[in-house]
């Protein structure tokens, strides 16, 4: 076990080299050079190359690339171009912002999905299990986006229950949380649902029954713990969506997070922003599966040896 | 029926009736089957796949899945009482307590969550009521006299860290743990490698020994059944067809299909150029023919065969067979017009 | 996915060479059709398709023509989606964004799917060290948490539906690159493989007689899963602006600006976003279906 997690942790580093490598070049392919247009408008040729050689920009690519990274893990991404602050400062101020919503979301997404996918499963072809699956159907297909105008609309603007935007208090927490977290509770009630109705056709328990055990130990002894292993996969995905969806989610609910920073800084340009932002992500991300791949295997310990 | 003490019967089966209603239409897996079992003895269900012997053994029990099946007839008296009378709770006081199971598979009949030592330890906190600590050791206990060596250190084992035999033998102290009167084992050594199944049914049987227990073994090897049962019932389509004592079996089958399947199995003791075969295929339990099922594979069918089902008869102080050329009426039959099969 | 289509048609059994695979496609059919719900799917997207291809002459008004004077109007019988910002039809728009939608989908999704089954197919074919080379690939953009990768691509080539397009495409690789390499690994380890190999047959012919029929199914599963993916995440790129520029109908623009004026005219977010649902919607429906239809462990 340990010895996975070393490799696992070992793994992940050309994984973030990975990642950085392609942010830098995904940046590269930006049109237009950053010293012209930092040097502004009617700046001399002169003061354009200094700057290029300030910049660093006059050395090879490869060479670029190297100081990046090595700046970055130290901490230093650069300076926003807007506000002239060093990004990671920037970034500091939101990321625990959009890491409460996050984990407010991944609350709704895993708790609410797990027994709205218990409750269908236990009751197949009822009333509820129709219901279910039918609002897990929409749960998917709806935009988020728009999920979250809908809820601002009818509770914020018609009922006054939820402040329409911001962040602070926790009654500003819950209508974003569930315009995050919907989708991903969706996917979880389907998974679930399927992974309880898989494990309720095998041998062991029927073997239980064989044992004279009452029906309801059966299913959520016997049944629950072997049916939620894959559900951990699926939730292990569903943090991607998640922590990408804040993009959206920030945006509608004018929450001042990591995922509003990375848009404000697409559409003023803000380089260095978006390739901080996107980098740091993406980095947290890697971690979260990290943890999950972990936690699977030490869960799922059996299937592995077979 | 045979003729045996009726105290010492703890378990007797009149004309079971086991159906499956799909959208192919009735299954009739299990067709009017009727047996007994004494006490401490072992009886040996034989047939191939698709006779009912499964779906038998898990009617006993009443674990058949109900939509699509259903137990549409007949008792099983288990020391006197229907258990098709009793409520749910009632049999679940009674599986795994008085009548216990045991399945083919053990690497998929185990729960791959939980220790070895706490499936046990559930069954005999359920029903003997015992505090956790002791049923625990109980259990370790278990492990010890079915055998497995370290038995403290294999309960906390998962299944997965166990080998087949091991696991099976889990099965079986598991079943026991209760000091069952009947042991319900499903082809419990199909699915191991032979050397351990010579050790498993040693098991069973000196356990049956120590305990006192009855067993119903249920398999489709007619070389287990002569080693380790007293008696046996040969399958076949969902009917019983021959009902004698096991070395009657070897020695001297009656009925067609008996006969079919002792002469397919390979001989040691002279060079065969071909396996003999039985002719034709087991009817679909969807579409069985009228009359005996056997007749459109068999050698002897004579158009009675084709018109009536024969029932159980008694030829001899233990022997029952089903099959009209052992009753009266056969002299007079007269030959089918064309033999049917292949 | 199992291929039990694959191991009649290879030349070890020239009899039934021609037949299975009908057989097995219109097997395949008859359990789809039996998925009522699934076939609602299939109706819907081709709903889509049509009121694309025919949104010009149904349309009843132009989707670009501004008109101040009844901007922000409710819904009424002359516009019967009431009107935006700049007293546009919303209808028309809509159903003008519908073309928008539906090739962004499919354009993304093809090409992500193009060069994902490249990607998988020679991962799974060739193994060792081309195999780690995409796989790494593959893991580094599955490293981008949800549509930031397609965030990053945008802010480089700047925003537009095309752009759009690029990025989704590329967000949508890494998926079908997995399955791709999964069946051509399953395929490739079955023992025939070797004996055609051993009779002669070139790598080429391989992959396409063999290997890809049996790729085809989960890959067509995926893409229209995937379809429905992709047109929530270019309709949310658009809605930050960073997508289909104004004044297009595309939805998602139509839903920014629905956002301005959630209060007093809700109306305006409250159709594009019935639109993208409905579609999607569709395409997930459609989607499970054949995923069922063609998974052989169904159960009745």
């Amino acid at each position: 076990m340990f010895v996975f997690i070393i490799r696992r942790v070992l793994q992940t580093i050309p994984v973030l080299l990975g990642v950085s490598l392609v942010v830098f070049l995904i940046m590269q392919m930006v049109p237009g050079d950053p010293a012209t247009l930092l040097a502004g408008e009617g700046a001399t040729k002169e003061t354009i190359e200094s700057l290029r050689h300030e910049l660093g920009l006059d050395r090879p690519i490869l060479y670029q690339y190297v100081d990046y990274v090595l700046h970055a893990v130290q901490g230093d991404f650069g300076e926003s171009l807007r506000s002239s602050r060093p990004v990671l400062d920037e970034i500091m101020v939101r990321l625990p912002i959009t890491l409460e919503l996050a984990l407010a979301s991944i609350f709704i997404t895993v708790v609410l999905g797990m027994i709205a996918g218990i409750i269908s499963a236990t009751k197949q072809y009822s009333a509820a299990d129709i219901s279910i699956m039918i609002v897990a159907l929409l749960g998917i297909s709806l935009p988020s986006f728009w999920l979250g105008l809908m809820l601002i609309y009818f509770f914020s603007v018609n009922l006054h229950l939820f402040p329409v935007s911001g962040w602070g208090t926790f009654s500003h927490m819950i209508l974003p949380a569930i315009t995050l977290g919907a989708g991903g509770a969706a996917i979880v009630a389907r998974m679930t649902r399927s992974s309880m109705l898989e494990v309720v056709r095998q041998d062991y328990i029927r073997t239980a029954r064989a044992k004279g055990l009452k029906e309801y130990i059966i299913i959520y002894k016997h049944g629950l713990k072997n049916a939620l292993i894959p559900v951990i996969t699926v939730v292990g995905l569903q943090f991607g969506a998640l922590l990408g969806g804040t993009v959206l989610t920030e945006s509608v609910f004018a929450i001042n997070g990591l995922g509003r920073l990375i848009v404000d800084a697409i559409r003023t340009r803000d380089l260095p922003m978006v390739q901080g932002g996107v980098l740091i992500a993406s980095v947290i991300f890697v971690f979260m599966n990290l943890a999950v791949d972990v936690l699977y295997r030490y869960f799922n310990k059996r299937i592995d040896l077979n | 029926m045979m003729m045996n003490q009726d105290a010492d019967k703890i378990l007797e089966v009149k004309n079971l009736q086991t159906h499956f209603f799909t959208d192919e239409g009735t299954s009739k897996a299990v067709n009017g089957i009727s047996f007994s079992l004494n006490k401490g003895e072992t009886l040996g269900i034989v047939g191939e796949s698709g006779s009912g012997k499964s779906i038998t053994s898990l009617s006993l029990l009443r674990l058949i899945p109900s939509p699509p099946g259903k137990i549409a007839g007949g008792s099983i008296l288990f020391k006197g009482e229907d258990l098709l009378t009793k409520s749910e709770k009632q049999m679940r006081s009674i599986r795994g307590n008085e009548i216990s199971m045991i399945f083919q598979e053990p690497m998929t009949s185990l729960n791959p969550v939980y220790s070895a030592g706490e499936q046990i330890a559930e069954a005999i906190r359920l029903h003997q009521k015992l505090g956790k600590k002791e049923a625990w050791d109980k259990a370790v206990d278990m492990l010890r006299l079915v055998g497995i060596p370290s038995p403290e250190k294999r309960a906390k084992q998962e299944p997965h860290e166990l080998s087949g035999g091991m696991r099976q033998r889990v099965m079986i102290a598991m079943a026991l743990a209760c000091h069952p009167e009947v042991l319900i084992a499903d082809e419990p050594t199909t699915a191991l490698d032979v050397t351990i199944q010579a050790q498993i049914l040693e098991l069973i049987k000196t356990l049956q020994k120590d305990f006192g227990t009855a067993v119903i073994l249920i398999t489709h090897d007619l070389g287990v059944v002569y080693e380790t049962c007293d008696r046996v019932a040969v399958m076949y389509a969902g009917k019983i067809v021959e009902y004698t004592l096991a070395k009657e079996i070897f020695t001297n089958p009656k009925h067609p299909y008996t006969i079919g399947l002792l002469n397919s199995l390979p001989r040691l003791d002279m060079d065969q150029v071909e396996l003999t075969t039985i002719p034709g295929t087991v009817p679909s339990p969807y579409n069985m023919p009228k009359g005996c099922s056997f007749a459109p594979r068999c050698a002897h069918a004579k158009s009675i065969c084709e018109q009536a089902v024969p029932d159980l008869q008694a030829i001899g102080p233990s022997t029952e067979v089903s099959c009209w050329m052992f009753t009266p009426q056969w002299e007079k039959a007269y030959e089918a017009q064309e033999k049917v099969g292949i | 996915m199992k291929p039990e289509v694959v191991i009649n048609n290879t030349e070890l059994n020239v009899k039934e060479r021609k037949s299975p695979k009908l057989r097995h496609w219109k097997a395949f059919y008859k359990k789809f059709k039996r998925n009522k719900l699934a076939l609602v799917g299939g109706y819907i997207v081709l709903f889509y398709i049509l009121l694309a291809i025919f949104a010009p002459l149904i349309s009843p008004q132009d989707p670009y023509e501004i008109d101040l004077v009844n901007k922000l109007q409710t819904p009424s019988a002359e516009h019967w989606m009431g009107t935006d910002d700049k007293g546009r039809d919303i209808l028309s728009r809509l159903l003008y964004g519908t073309r928008l939608s539906l090739t962004v989908g499919f354009v993304s999704v093809f090409f992500g799917a193009f060069i994902g089954i490249l990607l998988g197919l020679a991962a799974g074919y060739y193994g060792k060290w081309i195999d780690t080379v995409i796989m790494r690939i593959v893991d580094v953009l599955l490293a981008f948490p949800g549509i930031l990768l397609a965030l990053a691509i945008i802010s480089a080539l700047g925003p537009s539906l095309i752009n759009v397009m690029v990025a989704v495409g590329v967000f949508s690789i890494p998926m079908f690159a997995r399955i791709v390499r999964g069946s051509t690994l399953s395929v490739r380890k079955l023992e025939y493989i070797d004996a055609i190999r051993a009779l002669g047959a070139t790598d080429f012919t391989i992959i396409c007689k063999h290997i890809f029929p049996n790729i085809l199914s989960p890959v067509i599963v995926q893409a229209t899963l995937r379809l429905a993916t992709a047109i929530l995440s270019a309709a949310g790129l658009s809605f930050l602006g960073l997508g289909a520029q104004p004044p297009s109908p595309e939805w998602g623009a139509m839903l920014s600006s629905g956002r301005d004026y959630l209060f007093s005219a809700p109306h305006i977010a409250l159709f594009p976003g019935i639109a993208i649902s409905t579609l999607v919607l569709g395409f997930n429906i459609f989607g499970d279906g054949l995923r069922d239809a063609l998974d052989p462990r169904m159960k009745k």
